[in-house]
């Protein structure tokens, strides 16, 4: 009788110390029935990555309002290719450019839902994407 | 191509949390792969120390400095942060280790969030599982905080070696300190945020709970910490070091008692899952006579049962 929940974990990397954004995506996933492990404000990737890890998440969320999108989303990507666990799916939040958009997808982030998405847009997309990579595990 | 459990004892992190979330899950295979874990050579020597006490008595961030203080020991900690599931939507909120993140870059530390999942005793399904799993991973101490508790939630001791209730001022009157439940479980006691108004009190009543407790031959010890800075967990610790050398001298008797707890959970665990089948199988055809009372649920049970 398996079963699974969905573990996100939701985190805030850089300095800015706005976690309002990050609070109500955790809130808005906990109420969608998955685990959320929230590891709080000015997390580094080694840090978010190894969280990630550690607690065996599905994805990672990471909301960034700083403007340096484009390095945290390089960085969790690259490291967590290093560590074997390019299956954990990564997304974002916060005021990224839709010009910056493109770039990040590219990289191998999964979706980036800018200011205005609807908690719905984004739980939908996350169960989606959990199924998925499950379905190429098994 | 290694096996998980391979992995996790040549102690790949990706594949220790791998079991402990295969352990949440109760995947099929699970029995087996614990069954190696627990006969495996380096099983069996962690040291377990429980964490408990009400929501916001501080226990993660106790849990954050006691991490501190046995790295600088040098032993390799393991940490199994339990916080509560919500009853409607099964999700959670795990926020544990928000006050311990800065140990995530020590790999000497692996720290774990657990949903309770619908437990009620303050641990987790799968905590016992994760026990064992960092313990046979080679973690020299294994720190459990259970989920912010009320007064009987007191699973802890059946797993911990040592357990620490943490108490704050400000919560009750000496009443409180006499009942039963959690004041008892305790080896030892924390009063936290000790700088708050009441502390001394505190002391004062947990002290009178005690006095009936001098002829055994461990009393439990009462340490005063302001987690938030540090203050007093070094005494905490020598206490707690105190009792892991007490709990390994009388450790058989405790042992034996554990085990065999350990293993009527095994038991119940499958008897609950044969008899939720049991149920579902008859159901549709047993429930509708007991709602319009032709049936009543105790021989409704006997008749399941003789199945």
């Amino acid at each position: 009788m398996p079963d699974k929940k969905i573990r996100i974990v939701v985190a805030k990397p850089g300095l800015d110390g706005h976690d309002r954004g990050a609070k109500v995506i955790a809130r808005a996933l906990r109420d969608a029935g998955m685990e959320v492990i929230y590891t709080g404000l000015r997390q580094t990737p080694e840090q978010i990555v190894t969280t990630a890890i550690q607690e065996d998440a599905d994805g990672i969320g990471i909301s960034i309002l700083s403007g340096a999108h484009e390095f945290y989303f390089r960085r969790i990507i690259e490291l967590l290719k290093e560590k074997n666990a390019s299956d954990v799916i990564v997304f974002g939040g916060g005021v990224i450019p839709e010009q910056d958009v493109p770039a990040l997808l590219k990289m191998g982030a999964g979706a980036i839902f800018g200011p205005g998405t609807s908690t719905v847009t984004a739980v939908d997309w996350i169960k989606k994407a959990v199924s998925e990579k499950d379905a190429v595990k098994a | 191509m290694a096996s998980l459990t391979d992995k996790a004892l040549a102690g790949d992190p990706r594949a220790v949390a791998r079991l402990i979330s295969m352990a949440e899950n109760r995947d099929e295979g699970l029995d087996s792969l614990m069954k190696e874990l627990y006969l495996a050579p380096s099983a069996g020597k962690a040291w377990v120390v429980g964490v408990t006490g009400s929501p916001g008595a501080g226990k993660s961030t106790l849990t954050d400095k006691l991490i501190e203080q046995l790295r600088a020991k040098g032993e390799r900690v393991g940490v199994l942060a339990v916080d509560p599931s919500s009853p409607y939507t099964g999700g959670a909120i795990l926020a544990d280790r928000l006050r311990m993140q800065r140990h995530t870059d020590d790999s000497g530390v692996f720290i774990r969030s657990l949903a309770a999942r619908g437990s009620l005793g303050g641990l987790s399904r799968g905590t016992r599982e994760g026990v064992l799993i960092l313990d046979a991973c080679g973690f020299d101490v294994i720190i459990i905080e259970t989920v912010g508790v009320g007064q009987s939630e007191i699973d802890i001791m059946r797993v911990a070696d040592s357990v620490c209730v943490v108490l704050v001022p400000g919560l009750g009157d000496d009443v409180q300190a006499m009942k039963a439940g959690i004041m008892e479980i305790a080896d030892l006691f924390v009063v936290n945020k000790a700088d708050k108004q009441g502390a001394d009190r505190l002391v004062n009543e947990v002290r009178a709970v005690l006095e009936f407790l001098q002829n055994k031959d461990w009393v439990p010890t009462i340490d005063r910490t302001v987690a938030e800075t540090g203050d007093g967990v070094p005494s905490l610790v020598e206490n707690l070091e105190r009792h892991r050398e007490y709990a390994k001298a009388r450790g058989r008797e405790r042992e034996r008692a554990r085990m065999r707890a350990r293993i009527e959970d095994i038991i119940v665990d499958r008897l609950s899952l044969q008899a939720s089948k049991l149920l579902e199988a008859k159901e549709a055809e047993i429930l509708p006579a007991v709602m319009d009372r032709k049936l009543d649920p105790y021989s409704a049970a006997d008749m399941i049962l003789a199945e």
